[in-house]
């Protein structure tokens, strides 16, 4: 589904991707594991098309389309989803109509229905259940004042309703006390179906533990330096990253 | 991704939509300003003595003033010096219907054309309509239905022929024909607009409607509203105005007064699209407004809610004077420049009564080239015990060729009054962009999103359909102009 | 902005003062500098007085009329009292410096001075040397950022330009000593002095001003500052004023502040004196990484009179302005503020922030607040908050309840409110002297 060859990225003149090779397929979840300024979301927003992040090398596939030439809502409305690690305000927004806006969206490229208010309605009242909160969270305005875990809850609404193929959740557990940690993760694990690919971005291993993965790539200074199955969590949780960082040398800032 | 200066470059500009010129016949002073036009025209209009010897005195205060040249100059608007002698000052639809059968087919075609409909089956919408061709009320629907709660609701010139008293008990109560140099102007040669009064504990079941259309050329419009709401009576009133398109300025100076009794409201919402002039600012009306209400009453209210889209130059300031104790006022606008457009407009909130409070948000966008200014003034006199204001003003910039200007005045004689002004500034950024983008919202989409988040607040005092108009008309303003 | 003024009424006498001028010693100055004064004599005759009619907005609030009618004169030379160091004190900030330079009644004071010539660190002096010593550096400054074109109080203080302070600090240096520069006015009815300060900055280097003014005399008199000060790139001013004329003076301040690439200016003022008081002050952020800290506060009762004028002009990308004012006002007094911030086309990334606070304590007092923006880019930050109002009945209620009386809690509540001005004085004793001021200033309501 999702195949990454050679990556290299850079925000402004720094390079932060130095090289990044990943293939994923249809229904695997993986993680991807990694000091601060390993990466980690620089490769996020690239494969997003974030302008500020610059592809200099490399390619990326998605259902065998070159993703790298599309514009950010061709992605998409593709079926890429990313789920943002502070995802931004937009005052006076509601997050249904806003949600609305994005799912007719993605309908109407693909020659779908779209729908009207009260099916959506139906279909938001159903799925804000799933970051178990109420109809009336869909009622305010984007991200305005909601706090860390209303924030992360607000992501995942987001990805239930949009149903993407593949979803890139750059540190949905940051900030999280251990309730949310479990509604975010029940949420996520919700969304684990044969089709649906994700690529779960994190520091820490504790949601590793709730959402378990496929497999687990270690990411340092940009680039890959391990990968293997769900129980490198575990090693990392007990040596930390020093071992790759040390042999990387300095981090390449996020 | 594409930014949004880029797609400022890239686009196209929009046309304005109401810009069709209807041909009918039109009965007019020639161009000028003297005693012979404002007598003429008071003839014309078979007014009592009183009241043209009003128009006299404005006429003359009027024509003291540009001698002087004391012309208002505080403004945040340039534009060449107006000839008021070139101006015609009264035109009108030769004939004058009776019945809405009678009106010319070209206008109700017109009114078509601007979505508004006269017939029966708006009125069963709830929405009575008195529409302003030019410098005359060429219909008015619903009225009797009105008139059986004791309603008035009709043209002004109807008013001062059936109910002489109450319009010489509160014209000029409010704006008197001194208040400022275009109130005289319109106080000299004011020729038609509507009237409303609502009775004594009656809450008016419909929306009251007017719509001002500028049709002929080298016309000046000035209308005259006037809308009293006597004691424990509520009403919602609505404007609009359209205008073709014509390569001269044209001048709009309207004046409205509002008057609350004790424990009455007044909800006041305009949506004005006067003709901007085009993509090199080139024509466009000037709209020189004067919009003042009065909480004469304890416990009254008047709120003022305008989106302004159109016009080459606006300056305006509805403004509302709290005498009455506990009495209440709102300001919620939206002004909306592209273009070449200016716009200076705002408030002023006159504290005189005690426990009075008032509300200002303001929310102004500018794009392109256009200059878009809030000027508003809270006073507290110093009886005003207890007086409370709060404002917010909030500033949008599209492109890095547009201004975008605040000035408040805030102005405390009392040490009992509690004042909080905020104001910020921004534009829509490229991560709340690229976040609607990632959801799959197209740039073009996602810009509007973001606006019509930006003025929220005021949309939502709209009246429910008025509120979807000023939704679609920022949209179809702002595309071509955005993203 | 149209600015419109009132004629000069009595013409005849300030051509007779400007003409006494050059008898009086000012015939021998270079120049430059009597051509300097000639223009500006000749822009003040035809601006005349400012005026608080319709249209007016600068001066909408504050009316000069009883200054411009009033004959001034210059104090008589002969009538500079001797003073001694202990008798201005009170004006000295604590009068710990050893860099200060005196001037009375418009004249440079010797013996009250403690002036500076270290051309690797300091120059203080007094314009009668430096025009001699340092003119090129003089010339090249004076007059060209405080704008006697269009203001006519600067028009004024230009055209009896004679003497004044130079702090001149020259690339790299850190001056650890603070530098005073005190103007007193001792001779009391219907004189006029026209204070002048020139401080030059060069590249990186740190300095702090003092800048006092006040009253040994009662009467009408009239200061008419003008303070320039230019900040080269990388150069940090921190500049804190304090005003304490005498009950009946007429203040008119203006202090003009250019800031270079990477520099940075902090200013706290304090006005608590004069019975008219209006202070202009003008930041241009002229280059990129500047930034700028304004605060002020004005204390005010009787029939006093106090107006802020401030303008943070930023015309570079990447500046930044910090602005906060708080006023505390009692009596009937009036006090004014009028803030603009200008974002000139192309300055991106600006970051500016103005507030404005006023407390008011009795029922007769007026406050007038224009905080205003002028924006022409737009990818900025800017955003400004006014309030007004009295003391907060719960917090009053919360301190008696702790024991207070009515009396100790209001003043504790309004030191606390000044507070946050004066906290924003880096210099430890010089902010204790400053609190000591407002703290003097409550006990007397």
């Amino acid at each position: 589904m999702l195949e990454i060859k050679n990556l290299h990225a850079s925000v402004g003149d720094v390079e932060i991707l130095k090289g990044v090779n990943l293939s994923v397929n249809a229904g695997e979840v993986h993680a991807i594991m990694g000091p601060n300024g390993s990466g980690k979301s620089t490769l996020a927003n690239a494969l997003a098309g974030h302008a500020n992040y610059k592809v200099t090398a490399g390619s990326v596939t998605f259902d065998g389309k070159d993703l790298l030439a599309q514009p950010p809502e061709q992605r998409a409305r593709a079926g890429l989803f990313l789920s943002f690690q502070n995802p931004i305000e937009i005052p006076g927004v509601r997050l249904d109509h806003f949600l609305r806006a994005g799912l007719n969206a993605v309908n109407k490229s693909k020659g779908l229905e779209e729908l009207d208010v009260l099916k959506f309605d139906r279909l938001i009242a159903k799925k804000v259940k799933v970051v178990e909160m109420d109809r009336a969270f869909a009622r305010r305005a984007v991200n305005e004042g909601f706090s860390g875990g209303e924030r992360k809850r607000s992501e995942i609404l987001q990805m239930a309703v949009l149903e993407p193929k593949l979803a890139i959740l750059d540190e949905p557990d940051s900030g999280l006390d251990v309730d949310a940690l479990r509604v975010v993760s029940e949420g996520i694990n919700e969304l684990r179906s044969p089709e649906r690919s994700l690529l779960l971005i994190t520091h820490y291993q504790r949601i590793l533990s709730y959402v378990v993965p496929d497999f687990i790539h270690i990411i340092v200074n940009g680039r890959f330096v391990r990968s293997g199955g769900k129980e490198l969590a575990l090693e990392i949780e007990a040596e930390g990253y020093d071992k790759y960082t040390e042999a990387a040398g300095a981090p390449a800032g996020e | 991704m594409t930014t949004s200066n880029e797609v400022v470059q890239q686009a196209a500009a929009q046309e304005y939509k109401y810009g069709f010129i209807t041909d009918i016949e039109a009965e007019s002073t020639p161009p000028g300003l003297n005693e012979d036009i404002v007598r003429w025209i008071s003839a014309k209009k078979e007014e009592p003595e009183w009241l043209l010897e009003w128009r006299l005195r404005a006429l003359r205060h009027f024509l003291t003033l540009l001698e002087k040249e004391q012309l208002p100059a505080w403004a945040n608007v340039s534009y060449p010096p107006i000839n008021f002698q070139d101006i015609i000052y009264y035109s009108a639809p030769k004939s004058r219907p009776e019945s809405l059968e009678e009106v010319d087919p070209e206008i109700l075609e017109t009114y078509r054309k601007l979505g508004i409909s006269l017939d029966e089956q708006k009125l069963l919408a709830g929405v009575a309509v008195d529409a302003v061709f030019d410098s005359v009320s060429v219909a008015t629907t619903f009225k009797t239905e009105l008139a059986k709660q004791g309603i008035i609701f009709g043209s002004f010139s109807d008013a001062v022929r059936e109910h002489p008293d109450l319009v010489r008990k509160y014209l000029g109560s409010v704006v008197p024909y001194t208040d400022n140099f275009y109130a005289s102007l319109n106080a000299a040669v004011f020729t038609d607009g509507s009237f409303c009064y609502i009775p004594k504990g009656v809450r008016c079941p419909v929306d009251l409607t007017t719509y001002f259309r500028i049709n002929a050329a080298g016309t000046g419009q000035f209308e005259r509203t006037l809308i009293i709401a006597d004691d424990d009576s509520y009403v919602s009133y609505l404007e609009g105005c359209s205008a073709p398109m014509r390569d001269e300025n044209q001048l709009h100076a309207a004046v409205v007064e509002l008057v609350t009794e004790e424990n009455a409201e007044i909800k006041y919402s305009t949506i004005q699209n006067w003709y901007p002039g085009d993509a090199n600012g080139k024509g466009g009306i000037y709209n020189f407004v004067t919009k003042r209400g009065r909480c004469e009453g304890r416990n009254s209210k008047i709120s003022w809610t305008q989106v302004e889209t159109g016009s080459a130059i606006t300056w305006k300031y509805p403004s509302v004077i709290l005498k009455g104790d506990n009495s209440i006022g709102e300001f919620y606008s939206v002004a909306l420049t592209k273009g070449h457009q200016q716009a200076d407009t705002g408030t002023k909130m006159v504290h005189i009564g005690k426990n009075t409070r008032s509300t200002i948000i303001s929310k102004g966008i500018s794009a392109e080239h256009a200059e878009n200014t809030y000027r508003g003034q809270v006073k507290v006199m110093p009886n005003a015990d207890n007086a409370r204001n709060i404002t917010r003003c909030d500033s949008l910039l599209i492109g890095d060729q547009c201004g975008a200007h605040t000035t408040p005045y805030v102005e405390v004689r009392n040490n009992s009054a509690k004042l909080e002004h905020e104001a910020y500034t921004s534009r829509v950024s490229e991560d709340q962009l690229f976040y609607c983008n990632q959801r799959g919202i197209s740039l073009e989409d996602a810009q509007a999103l973001v606006i019509n988040g930006f003025c929220k607040e005021v949309f939502s005092k709209l009246p429910f359909e008025f509120a979807v108009e000023a939704t679609r008309l920022l949209e179809v303003n702002l595309e071509g102009t955005v993203g | 902005m149209t600015t419109q003024n009132i004629p000069v009424s009595n013409l005849d006498q300030y051509i007779a003062a400007f003409e006494g001028l050059e008898q009086n010693g000012a015939a021998q100055d270079p120049a430059w500098l009597r051509q300097l004064r000639l223009d500006a004599f000749h822009r003040f005759t035809e601006l005349g007085f400012p005026t608080a009619r319709r249209g007016n907005e600068e001066w909408k609030y504050t009316d000069v009329g009883p200054l411009a009618k009033t004959a001034f004169q210059s104090p008589a030379s002969t009538a500079v009292p001797v003073l001694d160091f202990q008798s201005v004190q009170p004006f000295t900030y604590g009068g710990a410096t050893g860099n200060r330079i005196v001037f009375v009644n418009g004249a440079y004071s010797e013996s009250l001075s403690s002036v500076a010539r270290h051309p690797e660190s300091l120059t203080l002096a007094p314009f009668s040397q430096a025009l001699s010593l340092d003119g090129d550096l003089v010339q090249r400054h004076l007059g060209k950022n405080a704008d006697y074109k269009e203001q006519a109080f600067v028009a004024l203080n230009t055209a009896f330009l004679h003497d004044g302070a130079l702090v001149h600090v020259p690339e790299g240096a850190v001056v650890e000593e603070p530098v005073l520069i005190l103007h007193l006015s001792a001779d009391g009815k219907d004189t006029v002095t026209h204070p002048r300060t020139l401080v030059v900055a060069a590249k990186d280097s740190k300095v702090t001003i003092l800048e006092s003014y006040g009253g040994l005399a009662d009467g009408a008199y009239f200061a008419n500052a003008v303070t320039e000060i230019i900040l080269e790139p990388g150069a940090e001013v921190r500049h804190y004023r304090m005003q304490r004329q005498s009950e009946q003076a007429y203040h008119v301040a203006t202090t003009s502040v250019t800031l270079s690439e990477g520099s940075s200016y902090t200013s706290v003022a304090l006005d608590m004196g004069g019975k008219l008081t209006r202070n202009n002050l003008n930041a241009l952020v002229a280059g990129e990484g500047a930034s700028c800290v304004l605060n002020g506060a004005y204390l005010v009762t009787g029939r006093q009179h106090v107006d802020n004028q401030v303008i943070i002009d930023h015309a570079s990308p990447h500046t930044t302005s910090r602005e906060l004012y708080k006023g505390v006002l009692d009596g009937r007094s009036q006090a004014v503020f009028h803030g603009s911030i200008i974002v000139q086309r192309g300055a991106q990334k600006v970051d500016a922030k103005q507030e404005d606070r006023n407390l008011l304590l009795s029922d007769h007092c007026e406050a007038d607040t224009r905080p205003a923006f002028w924006i022409y880019a737009d990818d900025v930050k800017c955003a400004h908050g006014a309030s007004s109002g009295k003391l907060d009945d719960d917090a009053l209620f919360y301190l008696k309840s702790r024991g207070l009386d009515e009396q100790e809690a209001r003043s504790l509540l309004t030191k606390g409110f000044v507070h946050d001005i004066t906290a924003t004085i880096a210099h430890e004793s010089i902010r204790a002297h400053t609190e000591a001021a407002v703290s003097g200033w409550l006990e007397k309501l």
